[in-house]
């Protein structure tokens, strides 16, 4: 079992879509679709301000209630890791995976027919490359890599730097960490 | 049940519903770049960083476009709009083939034309304006590369006035501050070593929503190494919400800020002193100048505390050398925007950051030989003397001073020809001067990929193809590493459109103007420049980006004496250009006009998704920002009774309203002020997703104050507010 993590810096997150960009493109997901987005959040009032910006996307769950709930089997971890994949040809588009994700149901209806969502670019993980959206960010805030290596770069991250997940109270082992 | 049995019961079902589709299977899809995948260097033209990058197709199809990694422009990485750059190439609105404005029974409409007739029409009225005027009549306006042919076509006909609005609406304070402080400009790409800085200051910047890719880059890198940053802007930008220091200064108050910021470094003795006496010129008078300007006087008008003015000012102290007081790059604010420059030209030097690590380093370009071509005639008359008199520090044209002298039947300027720049968004308040040059004009010329407002003027549009499909003059920017890059094309030219370059020529032949463009393609060029560099053309379309070692240091070697292009030889703090002129040798301050009651300081920026109006239509882009909002403060909200989503209209004292804007109410900015996002609330109805969409900022300026030096367009003393309408 081998557990791919996503580690974004909101420190350094300066909100700009390009992740969202770069994933249409690379994964050539239809118009008015998206497999990730950034949420702005403020607190505070003025001028005693903090604004943080995430990029977020599917987490990627070590226990993921997609995978659990999907009645077809389409839904299901892809060789021996985490990375959730939903399999175009057995889905049959019931949304059961979208009700059961507590992530704001965010996975979305391919066109064609199927529930069509983030893959941490697995294509490019097989090739040793990172996610499109990580190897595109301008300010390098993204960052990719194997959780069980602990010189890994993400591991590095997660050690020195304070960090959060989001609704860690679900129970669902989310993989994307956001450094805070 | 069979899953071939579930699909039928399924499609049964779901005969009643919307979208029976849905409920099906369907095959796998192949996972991406697994088909025949091909690759082709190119430099982004999104915006004016120029990018280097790779532009892959997939089974035929665009597929994506990505950085290259050798490229110090963008280290392997573009931006937002760098990364939707096949929206450019595949959007369906694009202008498509040559336009000629007819008239039929009143009624104007334009006509696709052959390129021929086309360039008949164009030649035909350029010798009329040159058999009634004279052949030195003509203007060009550009911005970005192609417009160089335009000028080449035009200066051999006789025409050398010429403007790029990213001068006198956006770069040209700082420049020219600059060249008088320090003898030479900041230039593009700004040459700002933030990577290396250990406090930077933006003033009014908002990098990162101004997203030119190696400085954002730089500048995180420079926060991830610890630089303190310190961020003066009467909103809360994504930049000051990384910042240490927000300083929410009062809008239009800068140059007391940067005064009371000297006088402390002076004052309390933190400025380089060994810097200053071997470079500068001038201190003495610089340091009586801001004797009366400390902190407390700051804190009446800029509204900050003088303990923050005192404690920031230590900060940069601390940090120096390697303190970077930001130039900012869209600086033409209130009309003394020179003399803000000048003021940050100053710190910069009391802090010894210029030409030093973590401040500013010098640039160095490719010695690349322009190809042999003729030498265009001198002109008969210098245009600047008729132009733009008022203003002799200025050796670059005037946008606004240009579009003035077109105006009506005795104007000097009587044919325009405009590159890429959509003028009635980029020229403040500007709207109606220019519907009144168009109407006195005896041609105007429009070159373009896209449908914009000022396309609707012309009596003759030209359709250039996009970046994607064309070769371009070889990148060769001033900056840190000196580097080519190759725009080459990826796709054939869609429809009929053309690049500029064979536009120009095509012109210049009709007019008997051939010999200027001595060559059939511009591969030739191209060509021949790159094999007196060692390279090739060859090798460029395989390579993309080719790095050249410096032959000069980056930064001024400790113990060398540095020689300054200025009267002095040494930094002038003390301007005696300024003096010789009659204008302010040191930077004074002058206290801004505040708003009627009712009204509200129009700011305006930046969103990463956008380049201004350019990429509104962009359908990659449109989707991730499809319009712009006005932001108002909590209060200011309260009082005008709107909230978040409201569609409202912005009205300036004028009675000018604009289109339809939704309000954002938001607690990151000022009470006094409102905010949104320029580019928006585009007219013209060929851009069929950009048009009606948002509200246009530029059009709302009614109190445009024009800079003594350069002559620039201050565009943020204006006022608006905000009418409550129904939504349409």
């Amino acid at each position: 079992m081998t557990t791919y993590a996503m580690v974004i810096d909101t420190r350094t997150c300066i909100g700009c879509g390009d992740c969202v960009v770069a994933c249409k493109n690379e994964n050539k997901v239809p118009a008015g679709l998206n497999r990730d987005w950034v949420v702005e959040a403020t607190r505070g009032e003025y001028p005693n301000l903090e604004t943080e910006f995430r990029s977020e996307r599917c987490n990627h769950c070590g226990h993921a209630t997609c995978v659990t709930n999907c009645p077809t089997g389409a839904s299901h971890y892809w060789k021996d890791t985490n990375i959730v994949l939903v399999a175009a040809e057995k889905c049959t588009g019931c949304k059961a995976c979208i009700a059961a994700c507590p992530y704001d149901a965010r996975l979305l209806m391919h066109p064609e027919g199927y529930v069509d969502k983030c893959t941490f670019c697995h294509h490019r993980v097989e090739q040793g490359l990172d996610p499109a959206c990580v190897s595109s960010c301008p300010t390098h805030c993204m960052h990719f890599g194997n959780l069980d290596n602990p010189d890994s770069v993400v591991n590095r991250l997660l050690r020195e730097r304070r960090h959060k997940v989001l609704m860690p109270e679900t129970g669902n082992q989310p993989n994307v960490y956001y450094l805070i | 049940m069979n899953r071939r049995e579930f699909l039928k019961i399924s499609a049964a079902l779901g005969a009643g519903y919307a979208m029976p589709a849905l409920l099906g299977g369907c095959a796998p899809r192949p996972l991406p770049g697994t088909g025949a995948v091909t690759a082709s260097p190119t430099v982004c033209n999104m915006c004016f960083w120029q990018c280097a990058g790779t532009l892959y197709q997939e089974d035929g199809q665009p597929w994506k476009v990505v950085g290259n990694p050798d490229d110090p422009h963008c280290e392997g990485r573009l931006c937002t709009r760098g990364t939707a750059g096949i929206g450019a190439y595949s959007d369906p609105d694009r202008l498509r083939q040559p336009l000629l404005r007819v008239s039929e029974g009143g009624e104007q409409r334009f006509e696709p034309v052959s390129w021929d007739a086309a360039f008949d029409f164009i030649a035909e009225k350029m010798n009329a304006i040159g058999e009634h005027h004279g052949k030195d009549r003509i203007a060009l306006f550009s911005h970005g590369g192609g417009g160089k042919h335009f000028r080449r076509m035009l200066q051999a006909f006789g025409s050398h006035a010429y403007a790029h609005p990213s001068f006198a609406q956006c770069r040209g304070p700082r420049e020219t501050a600059f060249g008088l402080t320090y003898g030479e400009g900041v230039g593009s790409p700004d040459r700002t070593d933030m990577g290396n800085s250990r406090c930077i200051v933006l003033i009014g910047s908002h990098l990162g929503e101004n997203l030119h890719n190696s400085q954002v880059q730089t500048l995180i890198q420079g926060l991830n190494n610890g630089a303190t940053l310190i961020t003066v802007d009467p909103r809360f930008s994504v930049a000051a919400s990384k910042s240490k220091h927000w300083l929410p200064i009062k809008p239009g108050t800068d140059i007391a800020l940067l005064l009371a910021w000297m006088n402390v470094l002076i004052n309390e003795g933190l400025y380089d002193r060994d810097y200053v006496a071997r470079y500068c010129n001038g201190f003495d008078q610089l340091a009586a100048h801001v004797q009366p300007y400390n902190p407390e006087w700051a804190y009446l008008e800029t509204g900050l505390e003088p303990a923050r003015i005192r404690e920031t000012a230590r900060i940069m102290a601390t940090a120096a050398p390697a303190t970077l007081v930001h130039p900012g790059r869209h600086v033409t604010w209130y009309g003394d925007d020179t003399q803000r420059s000048r003021a940050v030209a100053i710190l910069n030097a009391l802090l010894g950051s210029w030409g030093r690590p973590g401040g500013f380093y010098r640039q160095e370009k490719v010695a690349l030989p322009e190809f042999p071509v003729p030498q265009p005639p001198p002109p008969k008359e210098d245009w600047k003397a008729v132009v733009q008199g008022d203003f002799p520090l200025v050796s670059t044209g005037i946008s606004n001073k240009l579009v003035e002298h077109s105006v009506g039947p005795d104007a000097y300027i009587k044919g325009w020809f405009v590159y890429a720049t959509n003028l009635p968004m980029t020229l403040p308040g500007a709207n109606e001067q220019i519907k009144s040059a168009a109407e006195s004009l005896d041609l105007m010329v429009v070159v373009d990929t896209m449908p914009a407002e000022i396309t609707g003027y012309a009596d003759v549009v030209l359709p250039e193809c996009t970046y994607l499909e064309r070769y371009d003059d070889l990148r060769n920017a001033p900056e840190r590493t000196p580097t080519l890059a190759l725009r080459m094309p990826a796709f054939a030219p869609s429809h009929e459109t053309k690049p500029a370059w064979w536009m120009a020529k095509g012109i210049a032949e009709r007019l008997g103007l051939g010999e200027y463009f001595p060559w059939q393609d511009y591969t030739e060029v191209l060509d021949w420049q790159l094999k007196q560099v060692g390279s090739s053309l060859a090798e460029m379309q395989q390579i993309g980006v080719k790095r050249s070692p410096r032959k000069t240091p980056v930064y001024f070697a400790g113990d060398q004496p540095a020689e300054f292009n200025t009267p002095s030889g040494k930094i002038e703090l003390y301007s005696t250009l300024l003096a010789d002129v009659g204008q302010d040798p040191l930077p004074r301050y002058t206290p801004p006009e505040r708003p009627p009651a009712g009204f509200y300081h129009l700011n305006y920026g930046r969103a990463p998704a956008h380049t201004f109006g350019r990429t509104i239509n962009n359908p990659q882009l449109f989707e991730l920002m499809p319009e712009n909002t006005v932001w108002v403060h909590p209060s200011a909200a309260a009082r005008l009774r709107v909230a978040s989503g409201d569609y409202v209209a912005l009205e300036n004292p004028d009675g000018l309203r604009s289109n339809r804007i939704r309000v954002r109410v938001t607690q990151r900015i000022r009470p006094d002020s409102v905010f949104l996002v320029h580019g928006f609330g585009h007219s013209d109805e060929r851009q069929r997703l950009a048009r009606g969409v948002g509200a246009d900022d530029a059009a709302l300026m009614h109190n445009v104050r024009i800079d003594p030096i350069m002559g620039g367009t201050g565009m943020r003393a204006s006022f608006v507010t905000l009418v409550k309408r129904e939504v349409s």
